[in-house]
Formats: C-alpha cells, sequence, structure tokens
C-alpha cells in the first residue's frame, strides 16, 4: 500500500509541472497576439498618452518575464482578467458557462457508456460475426463524421422535418430565467424547485445534443471495451471456467468483464476528457450555453481574456480527468506495481 | 519475371538477400490487407479521393469561384450533380476542390509531424536521463490540452487561415508520435544488436538514426493513418467555426459554415461537404485500422 501511495504521489507530483508549461502556453499564445490588448481597452481612438498609461498599468512595458510573473500572481488569486464582450470576471463567466458544459458530457458520458458497454462486450464473444462488423462500422462511422455535420443533420431530421425534438438553446425562450440558478445545470435546478414543466422541456433540449456527443464517445468506448475482452476471453481462466461448465453469460460478464473492469475505469475518465472537444463544436450547432459556446464566441470578438482564460480552464479539468484515470487505474489494479 | 516466379520469389521462406526479405514481408501484409474487405474499401475509396483531387480541373465542368446569382441555391439538376450553393457556385465543383486543399492540410501536418515526432521520441528513449525528462515533460503540457482547443488557441493567435491551421494542427500532433517512438525505443534500447552495434564504435546519431528510426517505423505509419482522420476532421473543425480556411476558398468545413443558414429549405447544400467529410474520414478509418491489423497483430 505504501508503495502504491508514493507512487500516486509521483505521479501527482508531475502534475503542477504540466500545469505550469500549460499556463506558460496560453500565456505566450496571448502575447504573440496580433490583436493589441491596450487597444482593445481604451479603443483605437484614445490619444496617445492614454495609450501609454493604460500600456505602463497593465505592466505591458516590463519584460516578457517580469509580465510572465504578473500573470502567475493574478492567476494565483483567481484573476483572468475581465472579458470585453461580457465586461464580467472571465472567472465569473466561466463559472456561469461551465455547468451547462457538464450537464451536457455527463448526461453523454452515461448514454455513452449504457450503450457502448454492452455492445463491446457483445461483439467480443462473437469475434468476427456480421454483429462484430456491423459494431466495427457503426463504431468507426462515429469517429469519422464531425459532431457538426451530426448535428445539423439531426436538427433537420427531428426538428425541422419530424417535429419531435425541440430546437437549439437549453430550453425553451418561454421558460427562460424561471427557474433560480442553483446548480447552474437547469435540468437539476428545475427538479429542486419541481418545476416539472420547465424540467421536461429543458431534458427535451438535453436529448439531441447529448445524443450527438454520446455516439462521439461511444464509438471510442466500444471499441476498446472490445479490445479488452478479446484479451480477457483468451486468458486461461476463462478456459477453467468453462470447464466447469457455467453458462456463458456468467462467463462473459462475472469473469471476463469483471476483469476489464479497471482499464475501462482510464478509458471511460479518457472518453470523458475528450467530450470537451465535441463540446465546443456541438455546443455551437446547437447554441447550448456552455463553456465551448462561450469559447468560440469569444474567439469570433478577439476577446482574448475569454480565449485564454477558457483554454486554461479545459485544460485544468483535462489534466485532472487524465490524473484521476491514473490513479484509479493504480488503485485499483493490484498488477501494477 | 512471370507472374507465379514472382510470387514464389517473394513467398520464399529462405530470401536470398535482405532485400527479397523486405518485399516478401511487404507482399505478405498486403495479402493479409487484401482480406480484409472493409480496409480494402477505405484504401480504394482513398486511392480515388487523391486522384480526383490532383484531377480536380480535368473533372469539374466549372471553376470553383464561379457564381450565378440567377441560379443559387439550386437543386441537384444535370447541369448541377449536387446544385448550387448561396453564391450559384457549383456544388460538385467546390466539393472536388474542396478535396484538394483538405488533402493538402493533411500532407502537410503529417509531412511536419512524423519525422519531428519520430526523431524527438527516439533521441530522448535512446540518451534518456534529463534529455528525456525534458523532452517528455514538453509533451505533457502539449497533450494537457483536447486538440481542437489549443488548434483554436493558436490559430486566434497566429490568424485565422490555411497555413495558421496547418501549423496549429501539427504542433498539437507532434507528442503522440513523439510518446509512439520514445515507447518503441525504449523496448529496442538494451537489446542485444543495439549493443553490438554500440560495440563497433557507432555513435547516438548513427544508432538512432540507423537502427532504431526503422524499427519504430512501423507503429508511426499506423498511427499517421488512423490520425489522418483526426487531421482531416480537426481542420474541418477549425473551418467551420470560422478559424480555418476563410471564404471564399473551397474548403468542405468553412462550406458547411457559410450554408449553415440553408439547412431548412436547401438542406442539400451543407450537408453535401459533410458527407464529403464523413467519406474521406470514413476511408482513411477503415484503412488504418486494416493497416493496423497487418503491422501490429497484437493489438487486433
Amino acid at each position: 500500500m505504501m508503495r502504491r501511495l508514493r507512487q500516486i504521489t509521483g505521479t501527482a507530483a508531475s502534475v503542477p509541472v504540466t500545469l505550469f508549461g500549460l499556463i506558460l502556453v496560453t500565456f505566450l499564445i496571448g502575447r504573440v497576439m496580433p490583436i493589441d490588448p491596450v487597444i482593445a481597452i481604451v479603443g483605437d481612438h484614445a490619444p496617445p498618452d492614454v495609450i501609454a498609461r493604460v500600456r505602463t498599468e497593465l505592466g505591458l512595458d516590463r519584460p516578457l518575464i517580469v509580465q510572465f510573473g504578473i500573470y502567475l500572481a493574478r492567476l494565483l488569486h483567481g484573476n483572468l482578467g475581465n472579458s470585453v464582450m461580457t465586461t464580467h470576471p472571465v472567472t465569473q463567466d466561466i463559472a456561469t458557462y461551465f455547468p451547462a458544459t457538464f450537464e451536457l458530457a455527463t448526461t453523454a458520458i452515461i448514454l455513452a457508456l449504457v450503450i457502448g458497454i454492452p455492445l463491446g462486450v457483445i461483439a467480443a464473444a462473437r469475434q468476427g460475426s456480421r454483429f462484430d462488423h456491423a459494431v466495427r462500422v457503426v463504431s468507426l462511422a462515429g469517429q469519422s463524421i464531425p459532431v457538426f455535420v451530426l448535428g445539423l443533420i439531426f436538427l433537420l431530421i427531428f426538428y425541422v422535418k419530424l417535429g419531435i425534438a425541440p430546437g437549439t438553446g437549453q430550453v425553451d425562450v418561454v421558460y427562460d430565467g424561471m427557474v433560480n440558478r442553483i446548480t447552474g445545470m437547469l435540468v437539476v435546478d428545475a427538479a429542486i424547485e419541481g418545476q416539472w414543466d420547465v424540467f421536461w422541456n429543458a431534458l427535451g433540449h438535453l436529448v439531441l445534443p447529448a445524443i450527438i456527443l454520446a455516439y462521439f464517445s461511444l464509438a471510442y468506448i466500444t471499441r476498446m471495451t472490445r479490445a479488452f475482452m478479446l484479451d480477457a476471453l483468451a486468458g486461461e481462466y476463462i478456459v477453467t471456467a468453462r470447464a466447469k461448465g457455467l453458462s456463458g453469460t456468467a462467463i462473459l460478464w462475472r469473469h471476463a468483464f469483471g476483469n476489464i473492469a479497471v482499464p475501462l475505469i482510464t478509458v471511460i475518465a479518457l472518453a470523458y476528457a475528450g467530450l470537451l472537444e465535441g463540446a465546443v463544436l456541438t455546443e455551437t450547432v446547437f447554441s447550448w450555453p456552455g463553456i465551448g459556446l462561450y469559447l468560440t464566441v469569444s474567439l469570433l470578438n478577439a476577446d482574448m481574456n475569454a480565449v485564454l482564460g477558457a483554454t486554461m480552464v479545459i485544460g485544468f479539468v483535462y489534466v485532472g480527468l487524465n490524473l484521476l484515470a491514473d490513479i484509479a487505474y493504480r488503485l485499483l489494479d493490484p498488477r501494477v506495481r | 519475371m512471370s507472374g507465379t516466379t514472382l510470387r514464389a520469389w517473394l513467398l520464399t521462406d529462405t530470401p536470398a538477400s535482405r532485400r527479397q526479405a523486405a518485399w516478401g514481408r511487404t507482399y505478405r501484409g498486403w495479402l493479409l490487407l487484401r482480406r480484409n474487405k472493409l480496409a480494402m474499401a477505405g484504401l480504394v475509396t482513398t486511392m480515388v479521393l487523391i486522384v480526383a483531387s490532383l484531377a480536380a480541373p480535368l473533372i469539374t465542368p466549372y471553376s470553383p469561384s464561379a457564381q450565378d446569382l440567377a441560379d443559387r441555391l439550386a437543386p441537384p439538376t444535370a447541369a448541377h450533380w449536387f446544385g448550387t450553393d448561396e453564391l450559384g457556385r457549383d456544388l460538385y465543383t467546390r466539393v472536388v476542390y474542396g478535396g484538394r486543399i483538405t488533402l493538402g492540410m493533411v500532407v502537410a501536418v503529417v509531412v511536419l509531424v512524423a519525422p519531428a515526432g519520430l526523431l524527438i521520441g527516439s533521441f530522448a528513449g535512446y540518451l534518456g536521463g534529463v534529455v528525456d525528462k525534458a523532452l517528455m515533460r514538453i509533451t505533457d503540457v502539449f497533450l494537457a490540452f483536447p486538440r481542437l482547443i489549443l488548434a483554436l488557441a493558436f490559430v486566434a493567435a497566429l490568424k485565422p487561415g490555411i497555413t495558421s491551421a496547418v501549423f496549429a494542427i501539427a504542433l498539437t500532433s507532434w507528442p503522440a508520435y513523439a510518446r509512439l517512438a520514445r515507447a518503441d525505443t525504449l523496448t529496442i534500447r538494451d537489446s542485444d544488436y543495439i549493443a553490438a552495434v554500440r560495440l563497433t564504435g557507432a555513435g547516438a546519431g548513427r544508432i538512432v538514426l540507423r537502427h532504431i528510426v526503422p524499427l519504430c517505423l512501423s507503429s508511426v505509419i499506423v498511427r499517421v493513418t488512423l490520425d489522418m482522420s483526426g487531421i482531416i476532421l480537426t481542420a474541418a473543425g477549425l473551418g467551420f467555426l470560422g478559424m480555418g480556411a476563410q471564404p471564399p476558398t473551397a474548403e468542405w468545413g468553412t462550406m458547411i459554415a457559410s450554408a449553415r443558414g440553408y439547412i431548412l429549405q436547401q438542406w442539400w447544400v451543407p450537408t453535401i461537404p459533410g458527407m464529403a467529410i464523413l467519406i474521406a474520414s470514413l476511408a482513411f478509418n477503415l484503412f488504418g485500422d486494416g493497416m493496423r491489423d497487418v503491422l501490429d497483430p497484437k493489438q487486433r
């Protein structure tokens, strides 16, 4: 146990270095920007002395290393600067937008697990069968279709043609602002407040984008589950279990699947992290008010503090999930020494 | 040499030369790949796409930028196989020309990334110590962002456009190759034949370039084929978000973005470039999947 604990601290110790690098990269991106941050604040008609004063105030006349120090110090105080677009501090904006992404991504990963794992297990059990080939094609298609194309096609079919799905956004306009913000996740907040009209409406809005994101990670989860299961099914303990006369289902789920649960946790954490990327495009298509939409709108408005802040926060979450996957793997798998 | 003798020469168990052994191995791989129908479908589609892109001016009746405002948003007809877009440009022509841009970007990224990743990874793995630690920390930082997000930030810093998009995708892609090459190098580094080469007085550069890099190639090739669809999707995503190729360039993602508003009435205008992305990326995925089975049997 002690040794494993030390390994985990070792893994965790590399994280600050990564995060430092992450901050450095975002800082440098911000400095090579073609947009002058001073002009962005005072406007391009400001008198030269005002421009000079603001430049000094922002510390932009100092050496790059000093600027990075200032940036780092402000960051440690939770200050990512203000967004030009919303005029709020970027941290406040991110706190506003992040829960919606969390809600979308979590729903998507649950869908992907519930569908993807059984598909992968059955495909492995019937390796080479028609079912196996079908699963392979379906999951490869999921890895091949851009989420924004799928989003547009789904909107066309289910919203425009069939009229069974609500349109874009998190909720119908009539319900906008009817629920007090508690967690920031509209479906959860509506349920807490007992506003079931809003709840069902918001849930309806969640379905399409969640399915699209789920398909995105389902492909990955199914493929990995299948690969792990093929490995597990080739094990000698499976032969023993068969010789004991256990039923196919018991062997498949208890003996083989039980042994792949640990590596699967890693895959799930990575798939969840990957959803952040899909979320940017899905949120753009569905006008979903999450951090991805915030990022793209800020990009188009050249709102650099917001872009870099959002990029950094997404990077932090990504690193956190990877670390979690690593720790879970080391804690749960006795073979990792 | 006739077909049968060539085949026998390739499949012999006792090759007479290194060249014969190498060709024989390639031929066996090809036979294995040929049995995989899906992979062959992917390969054929990829070939068709490449040929169509190269021959774009010969197989398209219009210019990709020729506008015909009187005939805008026309449905597919004999004159315009895929219809026309919001400025009356022929969609079929634009989709074919779009293939040039997409495949060109893919090639550019791979040419930038694969050799760089391969060299960095194998030198890090072979030299070990501080060099290895430092290089791997750097890859950690780049792997700490989702690819599209980091590419977006880079493009925003550079200036939206195809060149920036290629550099941004390349900057986000190389660490995976470096990691892969490093892992392979670590397993090769301590083998006897490397020790033997070292005893003959070969320096690190020679050992890595002549004896380690060739052995890392197969996993890098598999990774490249599987990565191509990722590059296509990232490029299209950047275009869709307005950060890749800029209008009026006929790039698939950009075409979808500018035709997005017509999805309700003229659904084919944004859907056709979408299908083009799907087909191209699926073809690369199927082919890459088959290549992995051939080159890396343990990963099946």
